[in-house]
């Protein structure tokens, strides 16, 4: 599998080193202040975990990354490039896909039926389920994704299966960043294994960047080469995986909790 | 589709333990078994059959030529026909309340166009049609664009087109226009014409046609999609509007196509034929076919074969000499028994023994 680079030109992304960079954004939903200087970038072939408590901003992020909201202000930089992303179908044209949640799978639907979900193979007039058959079948085979069959309705799978398969869809979609909204979110020790030996799998390929969401500061170290906290919107640390530890990004939000508890208790 | 044999070795061999595994009687019981629940519409076909095998012994006019084609054409097809527009909007999350009224409507518009207007009858048939296109149009406005429930939208449009069809007619019947017999006889038939089966053979080709737009085509898998997950769909990108407009609009068109053959076949342009009660029927086939009212599931040869099982049951009783009356408790209670096993099967399917 390889995603495309923009044809011809020298690629800019390897000039400034950063697939995606965000800079400055800042949002607001009427009185309340929901992003209010974000800046992070993401490198090519990175993982890149968000991290932060409850209402820090991190799903307003993804959905402006995504289209979903356009940024009061700041700027977006896709390949070195700005960018002002319209919507999220011109989101996915520059290549950023998100993983939702919910996953946006449909539930009456076989596997390869939702893997190909809006970019079916036809043979017109007829969708030709042989090869949309096959080809996802060998994709999650490529990707380590051990389903016993692509025919059944995914209604039948696990949580675990549900999102690998709906991150191979975006994986084949030629996404080349890929947002993972709280990917582990709800799932058992098996399935969250799965995802993360998927994540791991990716990074080796090295072809797509990718933007971790996650509440479990374990996980994010375990398959994340990088870190960035939001707090009150706002990147408060930028560390990579190594260099700290969930003693410290537990300490950090706990501390910010206790801060906040005086506040509120002793308003001065 | 090359698809049902596979799963149903697997589904087989998948199941774990339960039974005497080993024993072939078992093992082929089992699998049959499972072919029928994943094939909702076998079952369906067996409750078909032995109802016509129950009034073939208990009248020997069952199986003659004339009363199934009264079975068939007279009865079935016209369930059959509106069943396709339901089944799609059903399956998409919608309903058409409507559609027994484009049925009366349609061939009113034909009769004024030539009659009044002076156009020809094949360009009048074609608007007539159009005018039911346009009908489901209104309906996927109302419903899409602004949002009205589709039970609320089509309920109001229903009674438009009854006000409509009973103003313009002033309540009475009206010839069918001499230019248009020809081409009738095509549509609909005649009641006494030598081939009494036209409207079937119409149904069976339509039929054919929207169960592989429904099983084969992107129309009908994003048709499922909408149905199943709404927000899903549009995130992948799927046009959800056009999807329920196109819907709604081939439900209008099956409406004024019935209606039209309806007139045809009993020589008559009738302002009380059509209405509710087809509509309900067509719904009742689609449900007893296995289609769901919430949406994302259905299929167009579960309607057919509900619609025969309907129009059986119809025809069976006035044949044997029982009164129609309690006919309504045993449509009643089918439509109950289907619902039951509609939603078990749901839960087999989520369970994973089917697809």
């Amino acid at each position: 599998m390889s995603v495309p680079a923009p044809g011809g030109q020298a690629d800019p992304a390897a000039a400034g080193g950063a697939v995606l960079q965000v800079e400055h954004i800042a949002k607001r939903f009427g009185p309340v202040t929901a992003l209010v200087d974000v800046n992070l970038h993401l490198k090519r072939g990175e993982v890149l975990g968000l991290i932060g408590d409850n209402g820090a901003g991190k799903s307003t992020l993804l959905k402006i990354l995504c289209g979903f909201h356009p940024p009061d202000s700041g700027k977006i930089l896709i390949g070195g490039q700005e960018v002002a992303i319209k919507s999220v179908d011109h989101a996915r044209s520059l290549g950023i896909d998100v993983v939702y949640q919910d996953l946006g799978l449909i539930n009456q639907l076989s596997v390869y039926h939702n893997m190909f979900l809006n970019r079916e193979r036809v043979r017109w007039p007829l969708l030709s389920n042989r090869s949309m058959r096959n080809l996802a079948r060998q994709r999650l085979d490529d990707m380590g994704v051990g389903l016993k069959s692509v025919d059944v309705p995914v209604a039948s799978l696990s949580g675990g299966q549900r999102q690998a398969i709906a991150v191979a869809r975006s994986v084949y979609s030629e996404a080349k960043i890929l947002l993972l909204d709280e990917p582990l979110a709800a799932m058992g020790a098996k399935e969250a294994a799965l995802i993360l030996d998927l994540v791991r799998d990716l990074k080796d390929q090295g072809d797509v960047s990718i933007i971790v969401v996650a509440h479990n500061y374990g996980q994010v170290l375990e398959i994340c080469d990088r870190v960035n906290l939001l707090q009150h919107g706002e990147i408060t640390l930028d560390k990579l995986s190594k260099d700290t530890s969930v003693q410290e990004l537990n300490d950090i939000v706990i501390a910010e909790y206790r801060a906040a508890l005086e506040a509120r208790q002793h308003p001065s | 589709m090359s698809g049902i044999a596979q799963p149903t070795a697997e589904a087989a061999s998948a199941s774990p333990g339960g039974g005497p595994a080993g024993n072939p009687l078992w093992r082929f019981a089992r699998a049959s078994g499972s072919l029928f629940i994943q094939q909702r519409e076998a079952t369906v076909l067996v409750v078909a059959l032995a109802l016509w095998a129950f009034f073939w012994l208990k009248s020997p006019d069952f199986l003659t030529s004339t009363n199934l084609s009264n079975l068939l054409s007279g009865y079935a097809a016209q369930y059959m026909i509106l069943g396709i527009g339901e089944v799609m909007l059903l399956i998409s999350g919608e309903i058409d309340l409507s559609v027994g009224f484009n049925f009366a409507f349609s061939p009113f518009l034909m009769h004024y166009l030539i009659d009044f207007y002076g156009v020809p009858a094949f360009p009048a048939i074609l608007i007539a049609l159009l005018f039911g296109v346009f009908v489901g149009w209104v309906n996927g406005f109302f419903t899409v664009t602004l949002r009205v429930p589709s039970f609320i939208t089509t309920l109001g449009t229903a009674f438009i087109l009854y006000g409509l069809v009973l103003t313009t007619s002033h309540a009475f019947p009206a010839p069918i226009p001499a230019s248009a017999a020809g081409i009738g006889k095509w549509i609909g038939g005649t009641q006494s014409g030598t081939f009494a089966w036209t409207q079937f053979v119409w149904a069976v080709i339509l039929v054919a046609i929207f169960h592989v737009v429904l099983i084969r085509t992107r129309w009908g898998l994003h048709t499922v999609a909408v149905g199943g997950n709404l927000l899903g769909s549009r995130e992948a990108g799927i046009h959800v509007a056009r999807i329920k407009y196109g819907n709604f609009m081939i439900s209008g068109f099956m409406g004024a196509f019935v209606g039209l053959q309806v007139a045809f076949y009993n020589n008559t342009i009738d302002p009380s034929s059509g209405g509710f009660t087809p509509m309900f029927y067509a719904v009742t086939a689609a449900v007893i076919g296995g289609t769901a009212m919430l949406g994302g599931v259905g299929t167009i040869l579960g309607a057919f074969l509900g619609a025969i099982v309907l129009a059986t049951l119809q025809d069976g009783f006035t044949l044997i000499g029982i009164s129609a009356n309690p006919l309504n408790i045993i449509l009643g209670a089918a439509i109950l028994v289907a619902m039951v096993a509609n939603v078990s099967l749901a839960r087999l399917r989520i369970e994973g023994r089917t697809r």
